[in-house]
């Protein structure tokens, strides 16, 4: 039997996961990580991607768009500000988010907020992703 | 004695006002059941938050950064969460107070209002208006605080302001609300050398001060979330209250005036009985 870890997600309204898991993935700033137990202490910013938790007899996934993670040795909290299951993701909205997002990038201004147009379209992307 | 033509008008306005006073009772104390529902949901992210930061801060010794001390101005940013409707007893004056009543000056505080009653008697005295977000305490929601906080985050930045407070009203339970006014930044860093626990280290894949960049923020975000649900509660629990002392108010004012009534309806009787027999004895 694998080693099990305490995970807790939590946002601002509501404990969205809470269990036992043998490893989680996630993307951060500096790059897509896996945690097992055992972790060194790390605090890592999250960026918009796909959550993947796997508990001893299956997978979940989600959408994870913003927040901060905790890694301790024995546990992992994560405090997601934005986070949906499969089944809370609109897909036409994503997709059409996804085209908003491209075209603000190809016909930049100066005005164009860059930094946000490219964190909608990593959303975006994140939300259609996991729901294949 | 007052006629009794006006006593009973009076005991049937009291009697209108007293169903209204009813009904607002019964409507806030829903309200307030879907508010402290919330604000307990919410609690373990905020009591998560802090606990993260004050351990991150803890851990990583000591960090010179523009978040953790005073900026150049002496401008305060204060963020105020009021109501954006009265009959609530105290609790709109009494977070009010806390500025009024409390060591700033008022030349340099900026108000960021959240909250139309606490806008409307500020501005009326002269305090400036830095900011109006009193359309989102209807219905709190988590996008709202991070757009307050980058907005104050944006200037803190800038220099406009040097310190940011933020003045609600903390949901206890149904029947305490205590009016609370709290530092957002500079962060204080005082009192967290007794976190206790493991002191490993903790790691950052970037720079300890990249990751204060990131996390305060979110901190910041947190916390005006946090005041915003738990002053909502607050709010109709205060309202709930106002309006259950009203109704018993009224209450005794009506068993009053009814006894009132009852008497002068009794003194006219007996008066017309007396002038009765008075002109019969004359005749006779």
């Amino acid at each position: 039997m694998a080693d099990l870890f305490k995970l807790r997600i939590i946002t601002p309204d509501r404990v969205f996961y809470e269990g036992e898991a043998e490893m989680v993935e996630f993307n951060t700033t500096e790059g897509e990580i896996g945690i097992y137990k055992k972790h060194i202490p790390m605090t890592v910013i999250i960026k918009p991607g796909i959550l993947t938790i796997t508990e001893e007899s299956e997978t979940k996934t989600a959408a994870l768009h913003a927040g901060f993670a905790e890694i301790l040795p024995d546990q992992v909290t994560i405090m997601a500000e934005i986070i949906e299951w499969p089944v809370e993701i609109d897909q036409d909205r994503a997709e059409q988010a996804k085209e908003r997002a491209e075209e603000r990038l190809q016909n930049k201004t100066p005005e164009t907020d860059i930094a946000r147009a490219e964190t909608a379209l990593l959303r975006a992307m994140a939300r259609i992703e996991v729901l294949k | 004695m007052a006629s009794m033509r006006s006593i009973k008008r009076r005991k049937g306005s009291i009697q209108s006002t007293q169903q209204i006073t009813k009904a607002m009772k019964l409507v806030s104390t829903v309200k307030l059941q879907r508010a402290k529902g919330r604000a307990e949901k919410s609690k373990s992210y905020f009591e998560c938050m802090y606990a993260t930061v004050k351990s991150v801060l803890a851990k990583s010794g000591n960090i010179e950064h523009p978040y953790l001390k005073s900026g150049s101005s002496k401008k305060k940013a204060v963020i105020v969460i009021t109501s954006n409707r009265g009959l609530a007893g105290g609790y709109n004056s009494n977070v009010i107070k806390l500025i009024t009543k409390g060591d700033f000056h008022k030349e340099d505080v900026v108000v960021y209002a959240i909250g139309s009653k606490g806008r409307d008697y500020l501005s009326r005295h002269g305090y400036q208006i830095g900011g109006d977000y009193s359309d989102v305490i209807e219905e709190p929601i988590y996008a709202d605080s991070m757009r307050i906080s980058d907005d104050l985050l944006k200037a803190f930045a800038e220099g406009e302001i040097g310190e940011i407070y933020l003045a609600y009203t903390a949901f206890k339970n149904t029947v305490s609300h205590i009016p609370t006014l709290l530092k957002l930044l500079p962060v204080d860093t005082d009192g967290i050398e007794d976190v206790d626990g493991d002191k490993a280290l903790m790691n950052f894949e970037q720079d300890e001060e990249e990751a204060l960049n990131m996390l305060i923020p979110k901190y910041i975000t947190s916390l005006i979330y946090g005041g915003m649900v738990e002053a909502v509660a607050s709010e109709n629990g205060a309202r709930m209250q106002a309006m259950d002392s009203a109704t018993s108010n009224a209450e005794e004012m009506i068993e009053k005036l009814s006894l009132q009534y009852n008497r002068a309806r009794q003194g006219s009787i007996t008066q017309e009985l007396t002038e009765i027999i008075a002109g019969a004895e004359a005749i006779s």
